[in-house]
């Protein structure tokens, strides 16, 4: 493959990176990688799937008993690192040059429920993150580990938001990257994508097919010292999302949501909020009381909520077709553990049309001034059916989560457009109807 | 029937390293158990207990996933290439 011109890391640059996997310091109270399926643990390494079992390994950690409180959270920055002690990061992570991801508005969104007919909602908007997605989250932890593992190339498979914050991520960090996207990515994200300096490379065919691709490129010996975010720097990048758990629980004073509604791509964000929940009230920061979990997908790729109804615990891999592309992954490698999730906690999975999906971002947008992408118009889309089934209980408190900015989606709403172009003179506004 | 198999990082201690191994076998299942008898203690990383494709490990058959074709029974014609891939990887 030709690649364009690189922007390579400079020399000063990858000797502040040396290799440091040996000290436990650098992975802060992370112990050790541990398989999903059957519990085997590893050190932590740049490694994701179990050598026994092919299962997922995600971080384990060993907590200083006492030491993490609501107020040594609350002196923190505001931003992802004051929940540093839970996540596999260094002390003084928060000093390194890094996107400052996180903290984004929880939105009290009384419009939207007085239209929906509900109690109490919110919306987490983690469009206003630095690259309007939630990625930034999942990309600062990645980056952190590619730090520590000496990896002179940030990549990863993408819809597009990925791309861009890996992209913008390496950049600040004074990394090279080279990300991968299925070819007919929206106009917006390839071009946020490829801003930043990086080679983005666009792949004739499904992200499945990119996946699968980047899943070879680290077993050859051009992927060497390449950092994969959620590839093999997988464990770690799931880790930022519990920072979305952490942050609605905080922002509602300490309290978890009865009923919180996430988007599923590949299920990673949904089951690492699940984690985030369980270790708030491990830790003893939030009562421990029941909240409900629902996944939302477009019908054009619901292989879980296919699943879910169906009453699979296995997800069958579809070929996707919907416009949100965002959300477009076919085989979805965290799909059992979100079967698992929704049906413990007693929620759902349930999937919407496209034109659900663009009157869910209208709707959205119109009650509360919220510009979503497709994925949000999604998950409200979703809140909304299952509003509308009963499945979701319109008295309970209820967080929904936009994960992604309607700027990077246009084509979604296209149509939208001035109520009426007129002559710049009053006869001709009164003339129009809008006076 | 000869195939070529490429073996993901996890699985090649058992093959000495190679990344990539040739083998004989009309279908996928003969492909593993052909596997099975040149590195020993591989089949039980791709299968389960009863014999069926773990859940965590995607098969393509010159770049179709075998869930979409006829699982281990899909055939592997002559120069064909399998890969065996982690399915863990991904979000976007
Ligand atoms: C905006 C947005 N929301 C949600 C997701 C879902 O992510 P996950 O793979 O963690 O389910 C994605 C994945 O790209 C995304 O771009
Ligand atoms: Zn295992």
């Amino acid at each position: 493959m030709a690649l364009s011109a690189a922007t390579p890391a400079s020399p000063t640059t990858s000797t502040t990176t040396a290799p440091d996997a040996t000290s436990p310091a650098s992975f802060g109270n992370a112990v050790a990688l541990s398989c999903r399926e059957c519990g085997e643990r590893f050190p932590l390494g740049p490694i994701f799937a179990c050598t026994s079992c092919f299962g997922p390994l995600e971080v384990a950690y060993d907590y200083p008993a006492g030491a993490i409180t609501r107020e040594s959270i609350a002196a923190g920055p505001n931003s992802i690192w004051r929940y540093a002690a839970l996540l596999p990061v260094p002390a003084g992570v928060a000093e390194r040059p890094n996107l400052n991801p996180g903290f984004t508005r929880l939105v009290h969104a009384r419009n939207l429920a007085r239209e929906l007919g509900m109690r109490a909602l919110h919306v987490k908007d983690d469009s206003g993150n630095p690259t309007h997605s939630f990625k930034d989250r999942v990309v600062a932890i990645a980056l952190e580990a590619a730090r520590t593992f000496g990896m002179n190339t940030l990549s990863c498979s993408s819809t597009g938001n990925l791309a861009g914050a890996v992209g913008a991520a390496a950049a600040r960090a004074g990394l090279r990257s080279c990300v991968f996207i299925p070819s007919d990515l929206e106009a917006g994200k390839q071009v946020m994508a490829a801003v930043y300096g990086g080679d983005l490379v666009g792949i004739d065919g499904t992200y499945d097919d990119v996946n699968r691709f980047c899943s070879e490129l680290i077993g050859d010996p051009i992927g060497q010292d390449w950092g994969f975010v959620n590839v093999n720097l997988r464990p770690y990048y799931g880790e930022g999302s519990k920072t979305l758990a952490y942050e609605i629980c905080e922002q509602l004073g300490w309290r978890i949501p009865e009923q919180i509604v996430i988007p599923i791509a590949s299920g990673s964000q949904l089951t690492k909020i699940d984690k985030g929940l369980a270790e708030l009230v491990k830790l003893g920061l939030v009562e421990d009381r029941p909240y409900r979990i629902f996944g939302a997908q477009a019908t054009g790729c619901s292989p879980v909520s296919a699943a879910f109804k169906a009453g699979h615990d296995v997800v069958r891999p579809v070929r996707p077709d919907t416009i949100a592309k965002s959300l477009a992954i076919g085989n979805p490698a965290d799909g059992p553990y979100v079967l698992d999730i929704c049906r413990r906690t007693g929620g759902a999975v349930e999937d919407v049309s496209d034109a659900e999906v663009v009157d869910s971002i209208k709707l959205l947008a119109r009650t509360e001034g919220i510009f979503a992408e497709t994925a949000g118009g999604v998950t409200v889309g979703v809140l909304r059916k299952l509003l509308a089934s009963g499945a979701l209980d319109p008295e309970a408190e209820t967080v929904v989560l936009n994960t992604g900015d309607g700027l990077k989606t246009l084509d979604a709403v296209a149509g939208t457009g001035p109520s009426a172009v007129i002559k710049p003179t009053l006869d001709a506004f009164r003339a129009a109807g809008l006076a | 029937m000869s195939v070529s198999v490429r073996i993901p990082t996890i699985l090649r201690t058992y093959t000495k390293d190679q990344a990539e191994v040739s083998v004989e076998g009309g279908t996928l299942q003969e492909v593993i158990d052909a596997l099975e008898a040149d590195y020993p203690g591989i089949r039980a990383r791709i299968l389960d207990d009863a014999g069926k494709l773990r859940r965590f490990v995607n098969v393509y058959v010159n770049d179709d996933d075998v869930r979409f074709a006829d699982g281990l029974a899909t055939a592997t014609p002559d120069g064909a290439g399998v890969s065996i891939i982690p399915a863990v990887a991904g979000g976007c």
